[in-house]
């Protein structure tokens, strides 16, 4: 039920950015971090769509890695497990450089007239 | 009729991110502190709740119920003789699976908030969602009952980083259920290092002084980190 909550706050923040345009497609950023199933958010992409700008678009979802950095020793490395002492020096002290990332990155949507002159 | 891309680059949760600032504003401005309750369904958090909060000493605290167990809850901890109110989380599809700030927003004029210094507000039973919504909380505690296994926080690394201070509760099963505390720990700490806990059982009573203790203080000590 995550991935309906997440995909509510991206059709909310596509459809603020489309300003009325229909849209064909978006493109979202999902951190590691961030425990979102893509099949899943596909599904609830569609569902929540429904009757906005949003019908029928194409979701493009792209994963993040999970990047950490220990503020004790500059050991950086990427995790698959949540796993988040460094494990050179044991530091508790790490920040997390990618994998929250939970950003609608591009969306493309029609336009009625070119305002490019030919 | 052609396409065209357009570079957005937002958080999708800036939304939700504008109205739970505003609603830390009111929050500051009337000087009171805000506790995220968060939980897994039935872990515990009303009958803490229950336990503690009648006896906060000078500390003034309401609650804000946000678990979707209809007025139930509410009606617990109203004998307390402290301010309760009902957040309605019906709607969507089959109550809401966690709060938002608009939702916490839409309840701030039936909060006497000039009249607390603490306000709790009890989040909808999730183990996920509840971590991505702030509601413009100063903290955000997290309830986790033994009966849940020792390796919640591998599954659910989102939630336990989400939270500031970890309550084990449920102590009192331990005898009855197999759960390794120490396993459990050493999870909670590979997931979130550092991050201080309390074991405790809202049955017995056992480890609940700590907690109390912990809220009472909590006022202060959240007013010297950001000074008004
Ligand atoms: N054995 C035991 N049961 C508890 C404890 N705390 C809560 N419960 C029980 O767990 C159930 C759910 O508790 P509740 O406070 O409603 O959980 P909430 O959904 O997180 O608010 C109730 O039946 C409680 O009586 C505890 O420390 N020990
Ligand atoms: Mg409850
Ligand atoms: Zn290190």
């Amino acid at each position: 039920m995550h991935e309906l909550s997440v995909s509510s706050a991206i059709v909310d923040t596509v459809v603020r950015h489309a300003a009325g345009r229909r849209v064909t497609a978006v493109e979202v950023r999902l951190g590691r971090l961030r425990q979102v199933v893509p099949t899943s958010l596909a599904f609830y992409f569609e569902l929540v769509s429904r009757e906005t700008v949003c019908e029928g678009a194409r979701l493009d979802q792209e994963v993040v890695p999970a990047r950490l950095r220990c503020s004790e020793c500059a050991h950086a490395w990427e995790i698959d497990m949540p796993h988040f002492r460094c494990p050179e020096c044991e530091s508790a002290d790490v920040n997390v450089e990618s994998g929250e990332e939970l950003e609608v990155a591009s969306i493309e949507v029609e336009e009625a007239e070119c305002t490019v002159s030919r | 009729m052609h396409r065209v891309k357009v570079r957005v680059v937002e958080d999708a949760l800036d939304a939700n991110a504008t109205i739970a600032a505003a609603n830390r504003a009111d929050f500051d401005r009337a000087g009171v502190t805000v506790v995220n309750l968060m939980s897994a369904p039935g872990a515990g958090k009303t009958s803490v709740l229950e336990r503690v909060l009648g006896d906060l000493g000078g500390i003034r605290v309401g609650v804000l119920e946000g678990d979707v167990q209809g007025s139930l809850d509410a009606d617990r901890l109203a004998s307390l003789h402290i301010p309760v109110t009902q957040l309605n989380t019906d709607g969507g599809f089959g109550g809401e699976c966690h709060l938002d700030a608009n939702m916490v927003r839409s309840a701030l004029p039936s909060l006497p908030l000039e009249d607390l210094d603490l306000l709790v507000v009890e989040n909808v039973g999730n183990l996920v969602c509840p971590a991505e919504f702030r509601i413009g909380e100063d903290v955000r505690i997290m309830v986790s009952s033994i009966a849940e296994g020792e390796d919640k926080p591998l599954k659910y690394p989102l939630m336990f980083r989400a939270a500031e201070l970890v309550l084990v509760n449920k102590i009192d099963l331990l005898p009855h259920v197999d759960f390794d505390l120490d396993r459990f720990l050493h999870h909670l700490d590979a997931v979130h290092p550092g991050v201080p806990h309390m074991v405790m059982s809202a049955r017995t009573g056992e480890g609940l002084d700590a907690f109390r203790d912990w809220l009472v203080e909590l006022p202060a000590r959240v007013r010297r980190e950001v000074p008004a």
